[in-house]
């Protein structure tokens, strides 16, 4: 069946037009074009399908918190037309057998594109390199290595990583977390850390390590990605080392562009986060790189949790939130609304980026004829406010609730077929 | 007053006053023969000790009964909170109950706010994590007004592990509201980052801070903490931070010593010294059961004066509003 979007304006810009998609592609774009099927879309913006390089399906293990199927749907709903499946799944993502598993999940959901992510250590030890080249050749094409949730601590451990993976084009991404300097912690380290007597968690525990991973890459010459950069100290070190022309990209989480660590004075677990939350000063030189291109994409680290793991003393509860129906509103709030991203970077920062460190092949591509159809069509004008109730996600962890965002997912498509339309599975 | 007490900061000035001469009126009763009054009678106390601590248990214990109210005590060890019940159901469970008032001591910094948003009566933090123990400052203060007469301008420092202490974060917040000057006195990795912007100032020398000060308050520091490399040795901790006899001559006279308990005695403090005329150990714990006494009445409502005709030994229910 083919489709014809009405009025649309390519990455928000210029005059409108009519899309029409056709055999999973784009099939022609002009005025007054017809198809068996119209979606009527004046004022609306047409953007590559986004690409989320950072999410937590939870299936195999912790499927009462989410399955391949309810996030991949959140994800259709949120505008992604691909996620990349982090390994710390229960087994762990560590195997080829695993990895294949969760790519087949997604493909029978049939949402958006599951690309695993492979474990970089086996069970995610941080002691023994995990058969990365066999996860690479399976049937689910990992390029992404990464134990996130724990930092590959070991140095040289992340060397050989790094040298290894340079075989099949793999990218090592890096939650960068110095175990040692982080034991117990619970929030970042600072004044409220100071008065609310929560252990904290250092700005230097994430930047000593991205500072020895980015000297690390430069040395062997392998490709890094920093996963939810959160802190200016960090950004800064991310400047330097491309200013190296060394092959290292990173991640910002849509929360660490908006909320503060003043979150955890209500001891709201909702708002427990690994990394945590920050200061208006890291949040400020976020936005800044990320306008700037040091930090080359937006990633959602979303992370469903059960009730019972939230709801619950903020010590004992698990850190994560969920993202991916909130991300792109969240982007256009803290970037676009503030003059530091136009709509065509926003493509560029939530679309093609990531799928060029992903090295996904269909998606992130131009929004030209004969090009693959996977596309979002959003309505810049419209608000609405999130209600956790309301999500399809499994998990009701938004630190959003009741906030008023700006702009709806009117439709997603992947490979020409709608996956989403007007906030409801299509 | 707020409905409940979390944080040394819920406290204004005036409420705090308010909570130490209700509390001086109270220690009166704890003077006579029979230590009781009927003031809550009726009302139920549950004390929620999720964290073992005989002391603080004992006194809220003691105070909820002096004041006629029913007093249910759950220690958490071997009860369903060990067993995976989650703090969210024992709220729910004690809603049910109809706890008026619930006195909670968990292990976990902001358990008491927690609990707070889930139930409808009184939340008393009894001592939560490393974040406050606002009664302990109550008496604290309480103690200080008794044996100097006053808390504005006082000098008070505060030594040891500030970076762990629930006593130095309360003491340092309804301090600063009462008008005294509090420094804190700890090894550098003992302060937590941040304390810069705390409403005290801080040094590393205890002796030169200590001529000085009114107040001297020594906080136990634990054994544990050396082997986290805070410091290197239990030996060169007492060196440079334990208040010994040698210290102790370099006091201003009326200058009192303080501890919330429990001691490390040769540790943070001489035996002495703890034992000697200036310290307030023994009051410290005799004034925690009356200002208590005077938490829960003010918080279940007590409008009027808490003893009223009570040396007739028949305080009115209708105080409790």
């Amino acid at each position: 069946m083919s489709w014809v979007l009405k009025g649309v304006t390519l990455y928000g810009e210029g005059a409108p037009v009519d899309v029409v998609l056709r055999d999973g592609l784009i099939d022609a774009i002009g005025q007054g074009l017809t198809a068996d099927q119209a979606l009527e879309a004046a004022g609306c913006a047409l953007l590559p399908g986004l690409v989320d390089l950072h999410t937590h399906l939870r299936e195999p293990g912790r499927e009462d918190a989410e399955t391949v199927a309810s996030g991949t749907l959140a994800a259709a709903l949120g505008g992604f037309t691909a996620v990349h499946a982090m390994a710390n799944t229960d087994p762990v993502a560590d195997t080829a057998g695993v990895v294949e598993q969760v790519w087949r999940l997604g493909l029978a959901a049939g949402h958006c594109d599951v690309v695993p992510v492979g474990a970089v250590t086996v069970g995610l030890d941080g002691k023994q390199m995990a058969e990365l080249g066999t996860m690479a050749d399976s049937a689910a094409r990992v390029r992404v290595f990464s134990d996130d949730g724990k930092c590959v601590s070991d140095a040289s451990l992340m060397r050989r990583a790094l040298e290894y993976v340079k075989a099949f084009d793999g990218v090592i991404a890096q939650h960068a977390q110095e175990p040692r300097l982080t034991d117990g912690a619970q929030m970042n380290e600072g004044i409220n850390s100071s008065l609310l007597g929560l252990t904290g968690w250092p700005a230097v525990a994430e930047e000593a390590i991205i500072a020895r991973d980015c000297l690390l890459a430069g040395h062997v010459g392998g490709r890094l990605h920093v996963c939810h950069v959160s802190t200016a100290g960090s950004v800064e070190l991310i400047r330097w080392a491309k200013g190296k022309g060394w092959d290292v990209t990173a991640e910002v989480t849509p929360h660490h562009l908006l909320l503060t660590d003043d979150c955890a004075r209500s001891y709201d677990a909702t708002f427990k986060v690994n990394p945590p939350l920050r200061t208006q000063a890291d949040i400020d030189a976020l936005r800044e790189g990320l306008a700037d291109g040091t930090i080359d994409c937006v990633a959602t680290d979303h992370a469903p949790h059960a009730l019972e793991d939230k709801e619950t003393e903020w010590g004992a509860a698990l850190p994560g939130m969920t993202g991916l129906e909130t991300a792109l509103s969240v982007v256009v709030q803290t970037m676009v609304e503030t003059g530091l991203l136009t709509w065509r970077q926003v493509a560029e920062r939530l679309s093609e980026a990531p799928a060029r460190i992903g090295r996904l092949e269909s998606h992130g591509r131009p929004l030209e004829v004969g090009e693959p159809a996977n596309l979002v069509v959003v309505d810049p004008a419209a608000t609405w406010v999130v209600d956790p109730a309301q999500t399809a996600s499994r998990s009701r962890n938004t630190p959003f609730a009741g906030r008023e965002l700006p702009v709806r997912v009117r439709a997603t498509f992947l490979r020409g077929r709608p996956t989403a339309l007007d906030g409801k599975p299509a | 007053m707020k409905r409940h007490l979390l944080s040394a900061a819920d406290l204004t000035a005036e409420d705090a006053l308010l909570v130490l001469d209700t509390a001086e009126e109270l220690a009166q009763v704890s003077a006579r023969t029979v230590k009781k009054l009927p003031t809550l009678r009726g009302r139920t106390v549950v004390n929620l000790f999720f964290e073992d601590s005989t002391r603080t248990k004992t006194s809220f214990e003691l105070a909820a009964k002096r004041l006629s109210a029913d007093v249910i005590t759950f220690a958490a060890k071997g009860s369903s909170v060990s067993k995976g019940e989650t703090l969210k159901d024992t709220a729910l469970t004690l809603e049910a109950m109809g706890a008026d008032a619930v006195v909670i001591r968990h292990s976990w910094s902001g358990a008491p706010v927690n609990l707070a948003s889930t139930i409808r009566g009184s939340v008393v933090n009894a001592g939560d994590g490393t974040h406050e123990h606002p009664t302990q400052a109550l008496l604290d203060v309480f103690t200080m007004r008794q044996k100097l007469g006053r808390v504005e301008g006082l000098k008070v420092t505060i030594v040891g592990d500030i970076l762990h202490s629930r006593v130095a974060r309360s003491n340092v917040l309804l301090l600063k509201t009462l008008g005294a000057d509090v420094t804190l006195v700890a090894p550098p990795t003992l302060l937590p980052v941040g304390v810069d912007s705390w409403p005290a100032a801080y040094s590393y020398d205890l002796d030169s801070v200590l001529p000085k000060s009114d107040v001297v308050m020594m906080l136990r520091v634990q054994r544990e903490r050396m082997g986290a490399a805070y410091f290197p040795s239990s030996r060169e901790y007492s060196r440079r931070y334990g208040l010994d006899v040698d210290r102790v001559s370099q006091l201003q006279d009326h200058t009192i010593v303080m501890h919330p308990g429990p001691m490390v005695r040769g540790m943070e403090i001489a035996s002495e010294v703890a034992d000697g005329l200036r310290s307030t150990i023994v009051d410290q714990v005799a004034n925690g059961v009356s200002v208590r006494m005077a938490v829960l009445y003010l918080l279940l409502g007590g409008s009027e004066s808490a003893i009223g005709s009570a040396s007739s030994g028949a305080s009115p229910d209708g105080a409790v509003e």
